[in-house]
């Protein structure tokens, strides 16, 4: 069978089984609608986490983004994961203790102010919109490349099925989609690595194989690579390019926002007890660790593959990946000094842009570089339509929630009855699907790059109000509302101002202190921190049942089932 | 006052006593939090970015990574999944020496 034939089958089968399971478990409540009925087992909960979490970005993204930047890519694969650890310790136990549906309801309640929660319900949307626009972009890429569609028609297949099983199942449907969706993107991650792990370093575990030696030469295999870099003209693979005040910037950004996106902190009310919360925490990132410890192995298998498999190579004798991938506008080669050999030399070379990748293609076009067979590539194609569609029907139910629930329920429209509050979470499903759509078919940049946004976006709006609601009664709704606001206005203005207005400025010499767009966030955070704290300091303290509840959230014992305290 | 004869139903009960048990377990839960985000900050932002030029001169023996490479691409991530299984051990440790835990029924 061909490659072609091969993913047609395997993602069709793929779909089916997202579908199967949707109409399995059809959301017949609100609670079941937000959060799975809020009896979801630890394990599993950490399985759904980690599809959740591991998006487009992680799967298609992240191991070609290291392949490029080399030990800076670290900032992603630190940053990724070790918000898990601020997650588990600072805000998990704590949020399910207090036990609501949405992240707007715990800063509503907590800040004793309905402004308070609008704030919120904003900061939610905006974040999971500039996330699932990333997703979006994901799944066009896939599409068009392997089963030669247009993106467009890609995106519409896309949003028909993720609005099947986030509109009808809410959480509880994406909870258990999410698990499969877990097992076929792993599995579809793993086959290739555990393949070129052998063929490279005949060393079948990749996390060791990618430090093994080379056998044919001898010489271990970073070495060899940082070798044939400084031959062409790029930094050393293993020590990077951006300054050390940077990769920390976008590091802390990355850690902090993980912690505070939304459709990661909402998977944390569907468990049952404070210690399910804490636990599976700890397991998502078991499932989350064996793909990121994978990606620095897969991205330096696939640099030393493209440097030997297409440098000083005869255009004419360019294989049929290179062909297939020029005819998708994401590979081009541009013979500058018409020797008609391809050349892939360092920045510094008169002839440095011949060859042009798209970092978003390394893990597609893995398999193929490597001639892995068919079914491998198909596989492939499947695994990343399961993440980039796992992570945009979490981003989707929270928008959905944040309307029927924060917008209508808490805000607008009390009375509304419990059947007509399903029937508006399903119709915001809906429209928030075609706005995804639309953001794919028109996406503002890369797909790691617009998450990264998302990331600092979070990180300087949510983390600093939810973790001083906890660890500071003296919190108040003024310091927390002032405190959002400022954090996510300042963070988006420096991005929107680099990126958008004035892109030709984007470079260390006119960055703030010589921090990124990406790395952002984490002076957002601060200031977000600064301003909640000293204005906290200058109003009247909050009511003595806010304070109350602080205590109750702060001991394990008592956790009812997830219910909706009275503002 | 049916309520103060059941300890689940208000966890923040209004007795003295309750209250300054709750305010040592807090506290003891403060200090294993800081000791382990130490450890957290140590493992990525320590060895993998600040220290990383340094410790790249040192390789792991047997292998060929750089040690400041291969705490920011591999060991960091361990060294956290370890940290938050360690964390929920002495939690539940915690939770059943002060009397806060929420038993095995619910």
């Amino acid at each position: 069978m061909t490659v072609q034939s091969w993913t047609f089958l395997l993602v069709s089968a793929s779909f089916a089984l997202y579908i199967g399971i949707a109409i399995w478990t059809r959301a017949g409540s609100t609670k079941e609608f937000y959060i799975a009925g809020g009896g979801v087992s630890p394990l599993a909960n950490g399985m759904a986490t980690a599809a959740d979490w591991m998006s487009a970005a992680s799967f298609i993204s992240m191991a070609g983004l290291i392949s490029f930047m080399g030990y800076d890519g670290s900032v992603y694969l630190m940053g990724w994961t070790g918000g898990y650890v601020l997650l588990a310790l600072l805000l998990a136990p704590y949020l399910r203790k207090f036990g609501a549906f949405t992240v707007p309801d715990f800063v509503g309640d907590r800040y004793y102010s309905q402004t308070a929660r609008i704030v919120a319900v904003i900061c939610a949307i905006f974040v999971s919109f500039t996330y699932v626009s990333g997703q979006m972009r994901g799944v066009g890429i896939v599409f068009s490349r392997f089963l030669e569609v247009d993106v467009e028609v890609g995106v519409y297949i896309g949003m028909a099925i993720v609005f099947f099983y986030a509109g009808l199942g809410g959480m509880k449907g994406i909870t258990y989609t999410q698990v499969a969706q877990y097992c076929v993107l792993i599995f579809a991650y793993m086959v290739p690595a555990i393949y070129l792990s052998i063929m490279i370093t005949g060393n079948p575990i990749p996390q060791l194989g990618f430090g093994g030696v080379d056998p044919e030469t001898g010489v271990a295999l970073l070495e060899g690579l940082n070798g044939l870099h400084e031959q062409l003209g790029f930094a050393a693979y293993t020590s990077g390019t951006k300054s050390t005040l940077d990769v920390f910037f976008i590091t802390a950004a990355l850690m902090v926002g993980t912690a505070g996106l939304p459709h990661v902190i909402i998977r944390f009310y569907t468990v049952p007890r404070v210690r399910d919360a804490r636990i599976s925490v700890g397991w998502a990132l078991i499932f989350i660790a064996l793909l990121y410890t994978t990606a620095p192995a897969i991205a330096v298998f696939a640099r030393t593959n493209l440097l030997h498999s297409v440098s000083e190579l005869p255009y004419s004798e360019a294989p049929a990946w290179f062909t297939n991938w020029e005819a998708t506008g994401l590979l081009a080669h541009n013979d500058l000094n018409g020797d008609g050999l391809i050349q892939y030399t360092g920045p510094d070379s008169p002839i440095a842009n011949e060859l042009t990748v798209d970092r978003d293609i390394m893990v597609l076009a893995n398999p193929e570089i490597s001639g892995l067979p068919a079914w491998v590539v198909g596989l492939v194609a499947a695994g990343g339509l399961a993440a980039a569609l796992s992570t945009a029907a979490g981003l989707l139910l929270v928008v959905s929630s944040a309307v029927s629930h924060d917008l209508l329920k808490r805000s607008l429209w009390p009375e509304i009855t419990e059947r007509n509050e399903l029937i508006a979470a399903r119709l915001a499903a809906g429209a928030a699907v075609v706005v995804a759509g639309y953001l794919g078919i028109h996406p503002p940049g890369f797909v790691a790059e617009v998450v990264a946004f998302a990331f600092g976006l979070a990180a300087s709006s949510f983390f600093p109000v939810i973790i001083l609601g906890i660890f500071s009664k003296r919190t108040t709704r003024e310091g927390a509302i002032l405190g959002m606001v400022l954090g996510i206005t300042f963070t988006a203005a420096y991005i929107v101002w680099f990126k958008f207005v004035h892109p030709e400025m984007n470079s260390a010499e006119h960055w703030w202190f010589g921090i990124s767009p990406e790395g952002i966030g984490t002076l957002g955070m601060l200031l977000n921190f600064a301003v909640t704290i000293v204005v906290s300091r200058f109003t009247p303290a909050p009511p003595a049942e806010v304070q109350a509840l602080v205590d109750s959230i702060r001991v394990p014992r008592g956790t009812g089932e997830a219910h909706e305290i009275s503002a | 006052m049916a309520d103060s004869n059941d300890p689940s139903a208000r966890p923040s009960g209004t007795d003295p006593e309750t209250q300054e048990r709750h305010a040592e377990y807090w506290r003891r839960n403060l200090r294993y939090l800081a000791g382990l985000l130490v450890v957290w900050f140590v493992a990525s932002f320590g060895f993998g970015i600040i220290l990383a030029e340094p410790l790249n001169n040192f390789t792991i023996p047997g292998t060929g990574f750089p040690l400041g490479f291969w705490f920011a691409q591999q060991g960091s991530i361990y060294v956290f999944v370890v940290l938050i299984f360690v964390y929920v051990k002495i939690m539940n440790d915690l939770d059943v020496e002060f009397g806060v835990d929420e038993g095995g029924e619910a």
